[in-house]
C-alpha cells in the first residue's frame, strides 16, 4: 500500500488530538485513516478527535459514516474543522463542534518592515460599539474603548480610558503582550491563544495591566506592576 | 424659508422614536412654525397612526419617488394644527424602494416650502437607516436608560460620526426616576458618561403616552402631562433656547415616598 504519513498528519492539543486530512480523494482518506487507527490502536483507544478535513464537501452520510467506524475503535469524534460551509453544516446537524476553544490566530493587514520594533498605532477614542480596530503593532487607545468594539494586535494594547470591548493582544502568538487600561472592565480579553473574562466588577476602579504569566492570563493593579 | 433637517434614530426598535418624531413635529408646530414629517419606516410604518392621520392617505413617499404624485399631494394636513403635514411611508413596499439620493432629492425639493423637516427612521442600521439620515442637517439619537439601547445607540453615533453626520444630540427616553433611585435603572448621568454626546433632552415614563399614541392624539399637544412637556422643550431647544432640564426630583412627592420604601 502506498505511503498514508503524508496523507494525515496528527497532533496533540489541549482537547485530544487533532487530525489533519491531507488532499487526497475522501475514500482514500478514510480507508488510509482507518488503517493508520487499528496499526496503533493502543495509542488512539479513547481518543477525542478533532478532524481537519480542509476543504472536502462532506454529505451527513459521509461523515456520520466515518464518526461511527471511529467509535467502533473507540476513537470519538467531536469537533470537525472545515474550510467547506456544507460541511461545517453537515457536521453542526451531527451535533458536532464546528469550532475549538482556541481564539484563531488573526489575519492582520501587514506593517512594512521600515517600522520599528515598538511602532503603535494611535486611535483617537472613544473607540464605539461595532468599531473595529485590526492592526500587526501595538495599539494605544487615548478614550473609552465600548462594549462591542474590538481591537486585534499583534502586539501589546494599551487605553487611556475605561476598556469595555474585546481585546486580543498578541493576536499571532505573542505570548509577551500585554493590555492595560485605566479601568480593565473587557468584555472578554484574549492574550496570544488564551481568553479570559472579566470578574464582576469591584466597587473601585483602578488602573491594571493583564499579561500572561505561566499560560495564566493574570490581571493586577498597575502600580505594582510598575519597573517592569 | 429653509427648511432644517432633522432625522431620529435610535438603532434599536420600541425606544419610542415615531412617538418623539409626532410630538416633536406637534411641539414645533403648535409654537407657529410649519413642519413636514416624513415617516422612512417603508413597509412598516407607524407614524400615520400615532398623528392620527391613517385614513387620509392617498399617496406616500415611494409615490412621490417613483413620480406617480407630486410631492404636494403625498402631504397630508393635519386636522387641528394647519402647519403640520406628514409625507407617510408605503405599507406596501420595502426600504429598498428608496435611495438615500431619493432622500436628499426630496428634502431639497421641501426645503424652501418648510421650517422643519422631521424624518422618522426605522430601527436597525441597513438600508433604511442609510436613506433617514442621508438628508439630515441634524440627528438626533433616541436611547432608553436601559443597556441594551445604550449599546445600540453607541454604534448608531460611532455609524453618524463615519458617514459626517456629527455625533448627533442625544434624547433619554422612559426615564423612570423612582428606579434610577433605587438604583434599578441607568441614570442620565450613566447614559451620557457612556456615550459621551450632547444631551437634548429627558422624556420621563409616562404610560399616558400609549393611550394618546393609540388614539392618534399626540400629547404634546396638551401642557400638562410632563412627558408632552419633556417633548415640548425638545422642541424649544431645537428653536435655540436655552431651556433647563426637567428636574425630577419634584415630579411627584407621592411617588417619591414610595420609592424610598
Amino acid at each position: 500500500m502506498g505511503d498514508t504519513s503524508s496523507l494525515i498528519q496528527i497532533k496533540g492539543i489541549r482537547d485530544g488530538l487533532l487530525i489533519t486530512l491531507g488532499g487526497a480523494e475522501w475514500p482514500d482518506l478514510v480507508k488510509a485513516f482507518i488503517e493508520n487507527i487499528e496499526e496503533r490502536s493502543a495509542f488512539f483507544r479513547g481518543a477525542r478527535v478533532t478532524l481537519d478535513v480542509g476543504l472536502h464537501e462532506l454529505r451527513v452520510a459521509e461523515l456520520s459514516g466515518l464518526r461511527d467506524s471511529l467509535s467502533e475503535r473507540g476513537v470519538s469524534l467531536w469537533a470537525v474543522l472545515s474550510e467547506s460551509l456544507i460541511t461545517e453544516r453537515t457536521a453542526q446537524n451531527l451535533g458536532l463542534a464546528t469550532r475549538i476553544s482556541k481564539p484563531p490566530r488573526a489575519e492582520l493587514p501587514h506593517v512594512t518592515d521600515q517600522l520599528p520594533e515598538d511602532a503603535a498605532k494611535w486611535v483617537k477614542g472613544p473607540l464605539r460599539s461595532g468599531g473595529r480596530i485590526a492592526f500587526n503593532g501595538n495599539v494605544v487607545v487615548i478614550g473609552d474603548v465600548n462594549s462591542g468594539a474590538e481591537i486585534v494586535a499583534g502586539g501589546s494594547i494599551i487605553v487611556w480610558g475605561r476598556l469595555r470591548g474585546v481585546v486580543h493582544a498578541g493576536a499571532q502568538g505573542d505570548e509577551n503582550a500585554f493590555v492595560c487600561a485605566l479601568e480593565l472592565a473587557p468584555t472578554q480579553l484574549r492574550i496570544a491563544g488564551e481568553i479570559a473574562i472579566s470578574p464582576k466588577k469591584q466597587a473601585k476602579s483602578q488602573p491594571e495591566v493583564a499579561r500572561l504569566q505561566d499560560g495564566n492570563l493574570t490581571a493586577e493593579p498597575w502600580h505594582t506592576s510598575t519597573g517592569r | 424659508m429653509t427648511a432644517k433637517v432633522i432625522t431620529i434614530v435610535s438603532g434599536k426598535g420600541g425606544v419610542g422614536k415615531t412617538t418623539s418624531v409626532a410630538n416633536i413635529a406637534v411641539a414645533l408646530a403648535a409654537r407657529g412654525q410649519k413642519v413636514t414629517c416624513i415617516d422612512g419606516d417603508i413597509g412598516l410604518r407607524n407614524l400615520d397612526v400615532v398623528l392620527g392621520l391613517e385614513n387620509r392617505i392617498v399617496y406616500d413617499l415611494v409615490d412621490v419617488i417613483e413620480g406617480r404624485c407630486r410631492l404636494r399631494q403625498a402631504m397630508i394636513r393635519d386636522k387641528r394644527l394647519s402647519e403640520l403635514y406628514l409625507i407617510p411611508a408605503a405599507q406596501t413596499r420595502d426600504k429598498t424602494a428608496v435611495s438615500p439620493s431619493d432622500m436628499v432629492r426630496l428634502c431639497d425639493e421641501l426645503r424652501p416650502e418648510v421650517d422643519w423637516i422631521i424624518i422618522d427612521s426605522p430601527a436597525g442600521i441597513e438600508r433604511g437607516f442609510k436613506n433617514a439620515i442621508a438628508a439630515a442637517d441634524q440627528v438626533l439619537v433616541m436611547t432608553n436608560p436601559e443597556v441594551s439601547a445604550v449599546r445600540d445607540a453607541d454604534r448608531v453615533i460611532g455609524l453618524l460620526e463615519a458617514e459626517g453626520k456629527g455625533p448627533g444630540a442625544l434624547i433619554i427616553n422612559r426615564l423612570n426616576p423612582v428606579m434610577v433611585r433605587r438604583g434599578d435603572m441607568l441614570s442620565v448621568e450613566d447614559v451620557l458618561d457612556l456615550l459621551a454626546i450632547d444631551l437634548i433632552g429627558i422624556v420621563p415614563e409616562d404610560e399616558y403616552v400609549v393611550v394618546a399614541s393609540n388614539k392618534g392624539l399626540p400629547l404634546a399637544l396638551e401642557g400638562k402631562n410632563k412627558a408632552g412637556q419633556a417633548f415640548q422643550n425638545i422642541a424649544r431647544r431645537l428653536m435655540g433656547e436655552k431651556v433647563p432640564f426637567l428636574d425630577f426630583d419634584t415630579l411627584n412627592v407621592f411617588q417619591r415616598l414610595l420609592g424610598r420604601k
